[in-house]
């Protein structure tokens, strides 16, 4: 990348041919501006190698070994690939109420009892079905299930004026002992060291797409959604609409907007992602429902939300960045000694950039009088 | 000149906004001990009198004297140390504190609280005044009548004797006022100066001792209250030369295209502010409503749009019961266009650009999208012949409303709303804060589709422009409609008396 240069490259405008020179020298300067996330990441990885060195470890060997565990060979990208998918489809929960000005604090709980109505379905419902709408039905009761957790506070919301994210917060912590609650009195397979359940059966386990790895198609599914809930935003007459009581309740409802019911769908769509995302760790990846299964996914998809700014495909970007870290963790400790929780240091240091970045802002006018400026003296001389 | 000695004196203010000169070579005498009202229309030059006495703007020419001193303040807290208070419209209290942490916040040079001493004084300053009241309650649990007496607590503890009060009544439910007066007697009789800033003529009557009249930002008068009516203060205040400079035709006036009946509703306070209104608007004309700002203007406007329920009465609209429909359902079936008061926070989605805000209320019917699927190159055809047809002033159809100036906002609304013809049109303050020429713009366009067959509700609290613009005017007074008569009939004296309820 050559994103080292840039900075350098406003000062050095050529002073002959001013106008172009001023002009190109402009749109440089708005393209550094658009890449304001990146410099946030680098910043926060510049940052993460003076810990490194604190540490006693070598910066450059510690991030080459984290950054080739992640996406250097072909296990690595497809673990990485099985972790984003929780976090993509965490953040979609997250950026489609916000969109709707409503922060979903609660991807958590949507995950979990997204997990557990799927968790139900695979093992209760009789194997009569040909396995593969078995499966989609597993699927389909993650998401209601997610939709349904994802309601509640969205109704408080809507008819009572409750805030969203006390409720949804909380409303986390109820989903997790529920389901711990659901496997200590049912669903436990005897004998179990640890509250877990039976095993799904055999067929309702999701395919993978990349042989002798995890990578399950629930990780294609999470990118595709990701991309139809852009194209609902840019396309559709919901997602405008649900973008303009973002913007302007007021104007909305003068709009003949029924915002209630934009506040419910928002959410419902959203906690049905997270719901996605809590079948898709039982389907694809441990096969069981286990109890505290979720290292905090719901809470990882802010960070990648808003990494993203809010953008379900940047959100892709950003959740394969960050699940990267998380999966290079390992092979960094493995290799160089440097503890895991770098990364988490990391991932802290990256929010507090971004947010330090949404404090700068590109300006035409004030920059184009700048840009004028530099170029005065160099003509008088 | 004046035997009691002058408490503050201005003399030759001016206050210029860009070009807009607010106020212009303004001089004042309040004596000391008096009641004082500044009456005048809004946008009169009031406000921002006070706020320059307040130490909120700088005055660009003219001087202020304090006791005969001659003062500069530049900040609120000069003023304070000068004995001049304000109360604000809108208070500046922390709600979740009581009383008495809200009349000691902010005391300067007091880094150690003593709220038991500060509790027992502040008892002692209310009982003086003649009222009780409990320091240790919330703010919030207080009716709006008690939040304000602790605002003018707040200025006695901290000394001050001549109190600005803006608007005080405009708060206060019909009830709250008697007493209100009670106290402002006993703050004259105290010694205290009380600058009353209002619109009210009974007000005026009632209770000052002296009366500045200001309109377009000068001093029309300076009169005894006692020397006076209110008769002549409305005559003073709207103005004798209201110019008709528009032409117009006589209009062709058809069937009934709004029918409100006996229409009740309320305020988000959950105050009553309209109580049994009855109007009709026919196709063809404009019905101009005049009154006084809050008699329920807004919530008339909104009733009928469909934003604000009726708790009783009926809204009909070319002939059909509207009641049940939503304001979108309104403009597509029933044909109702509406300009809200407030364009940035209801008429407009400032975030979104042109195109958008241009199909703001049809963006989901055909042919602007189909089955869900918005097609944004129609948007953008359609807002770039409404822009050319109605003027407005931009970069393109993708840039921001938020970046427009007033007058360029407005012409989106009114394009957006006018563009399909309707059968009726509710606007409401359309020219609030628009430059002159922009006002000859929205006049005009009003005037046109009014000579298409259009029946227009206008309400506004600028007289001169109903005048100008209007067949037909309806005085609103507390929620009601007090008195109808055609502009021809209607003269600037006999208005101002109905829109203060003085004659049936």
């Amino acid at each position: 990348m050559s994103v080292v240069g840039q900075p350098s490259v406003k000062a050095q405008t050529p002073s002959g041919a001013e106008p172009r020179a001023g002009r190109v020298a402009q749109s440089l300067i708005k393209f550094a501006f658009m890449l304001k996330t990146v410099w946030a990441v680098l910043a926060a990885l510049i940052l993460g190698a003076f810990l490194v060195q604190l540490a006693g470890g070598r910066p450059v060997a510690a991030y080459s070994a984290l950054f080739e565990g992640a996406f250097a060979d072909y296990y690595g990208i497809s673990s990485t690939l099985v972790r984003m998918s929780p976090l993509l489809l965490a953040s979609l929960a997250v950026i489609i109420p916000l969109r709707a000005g409503l922060f979903n604090i609660g991807a958590e709980g949507q995950i979990y009892i997204g997990a557990l109505l799927s968790t139900l379905v695979a093992l209760y419902l009789p194997e009569v079905l040909p396995s593969w709408i078995h499966v989609i039905a597993c699927i389909g009761a993650g998401a209601l299930g997610g939709a349904l957790w994802g309601l509640i506070p969205a109704a408080l919301k809507a008819y009572r004026g409750t805030n969203e994210i006390i409720t949804s917060l909380l409303l986390s912590y109820v989903a997790v002992y529920t389901v711990g609650a659901v496997l200590h009195a049912w669903l436990m397979e005897p004998g179990a060291p640890y509250p877990y359940s039976r095993e799904i059966p055999d067929a309702l386990v999701l395919p993978t797409f990349l042989s002798e790895t995890e990578a399950h198609i629930g990780v294609l599914i999470a990118v595709a959604a990701a991309l139809v809930i852009a194209v609902i935003f840019r396309q559709t007459t919901l997602g405008l609409s649900i973008q303009t009581v973002g913007h302007n309740p007021h104007a909305a409802v003068y709009a003949g907007l029924d915002v209630k019911r934009l506040t419910l769908s928002s959410f419902a769509l959203g906690g049905a992602m997270a719901g996605l995302a809590g079948a898709f760790e039982v389907l694809g990846l441990k096969y069981r429902l286990f109890d505290h299964f979720s290292p905090g996914y719901g809470m990882q998809g802010i960070i990648v939300a808003f990494l993203a700014a809010l953008s379900p495909l940047g959100s892709i970007v950003a959740a394969f960045f960050l699940a990267g870290l998380q999966v290079g963790a390992g092979a960094m400790q493995r290799t160089t000694g440097i503890d895991t929780t770098m990364v988490e240091a990391l991932q802290g240091m990256i929010v507090l950039f971004v947010a330090i970045g949404l404090a700068f802002r590109y300006h035409p006018e004030r920059w184009s009088r700048r840009v004028a400026a530099w170029q005065k003296p160099t003509q008088g001389e | 000149m004046q035997a009691v000695p002058s408490r503050i004196s201005l003399e030759g203010i001016v206050k210029t906004f860009g070009g807009f000169r607010a106020n212009d070579d303004v001089s004042i005498h309040v004596a000391e001990g008096s009641i004082h009202a500044i009456l005048g229309e809004n946008g009169a030059g009031k406000s921002t009198l006070m706020n320059i006495i307040y130490g909120l703007y700088q005055p660009d020419a003219g001087r202020i004297l304090s006791r005969g001193r001659e003062v500069k303040i530049s900040n609120p807290r000069q003023a304070m140390a000068l004995g001049i208070g304000m109360v604000h419209q809108h208070f500046k209290q922390v709600d979740t504190m009581t009383v008495t942490e809200n009349v000691v916040l902010g005391l300067p040079g007091r880094p150690v609280l003593n709220l038991a001493q500060d509790r027992k004084r502040i008892i002692d300053l209310a009982q003086e005044l003649g009222f009780d009241i409990d320091p240790d309650q919330p703010m919030w649990s207080l009716p709006i009548g008690m939040q304000q007496r602790v605002e003018i607590l707040k200025l006695l503890y901290r000394q001050a004797d001549l109190l600005i009060l803006d608007e005080p009544t405009s708060v206060l439910t019909p009830s709250e006022i008697k007493p209100f007066f009670n106290l402002l007697s006993r703050l004259r009789s105290s010694g205290r100066t009380i600058v009353l800033i209002t619109h009210k003529l009974d007000e005026v009557m009632e209770m000052a001792d002296r009366v500045t009249v200001m309109r377009l930002g000068r001093v029309v008068a300076n009169i005894e209250a006692s020397e006076t009516n209110s008769r002549e203060l409305a005559r003073l205040m709207v103005g004798r030369d209201v110019i008709f400079d528009v032409t117009r035709t006589p209009p062709r006036i058809g069937s009934p295209v709004l029918e409100v009946a006996d229409l009740v509703a309320t305020d988000e306070r959950g105050l009553s502010a309209l109580n049994g209104l009855s109007l009709t608007v026919k196709a063809g004309e404009i019905v101009g409503i005049a009154g006084v700002d809050g008699n329920g203007q807004r919530e008339l406007a909104e009733t009928i749009a469909g934003l604000r329920k009726a708790s009783a009465g009926t809204v009909k609209i070319c002939g059909q019961v509207a009641d049940r429909l939503n304001p979108a359902e309104r403009k597509r079936r029933l044909r109702m266009g509406f300009v809200p008061e407030d364009r940035q926070k209801v008429g407009l989605d400032l975030d979104s650009d042109i195109a958008f805000n241009m199909v703001l209320r049809s963006f989901r019917l055909p042919p602007f999208s189909r089955h869900g699927w918005v097609d944004f190159a129609k948007i953008k055809t359609h807002a770039k012949q409404l822009a050319e047809r109605y003027d407005v002033r931009m970069r393109g159809v993708g840039q921001r409303a938020r970046d427009l100036s007033g007058g360029n906002q407005q012409k989106i609304i009114l394009a957006r709303e006018m563009e399909d013809e309707p059968e009726l049109l509710i606007v409401s303050q359309p020219t609030k804060g628009l430059d002159v020429g922009a006002i000859d713009f929205v006049q005009r366009t009003l005037l046109a589709q009014r000579d298409r067959g259009t029946g227009i509700l206008y309400i506004s609290t600028e007289l001169e422009e109903l005048l100008m613009v209007a067949d037909r005017l309806a005085v609103i007074f507390n929620g009601r409609i007090v008195g109808e008569l055609p502009v021809s009939e209607a003269t600037p004296e006999r208005l101002g008396l109905l829109m203060t309820g003085k004659a049936a």
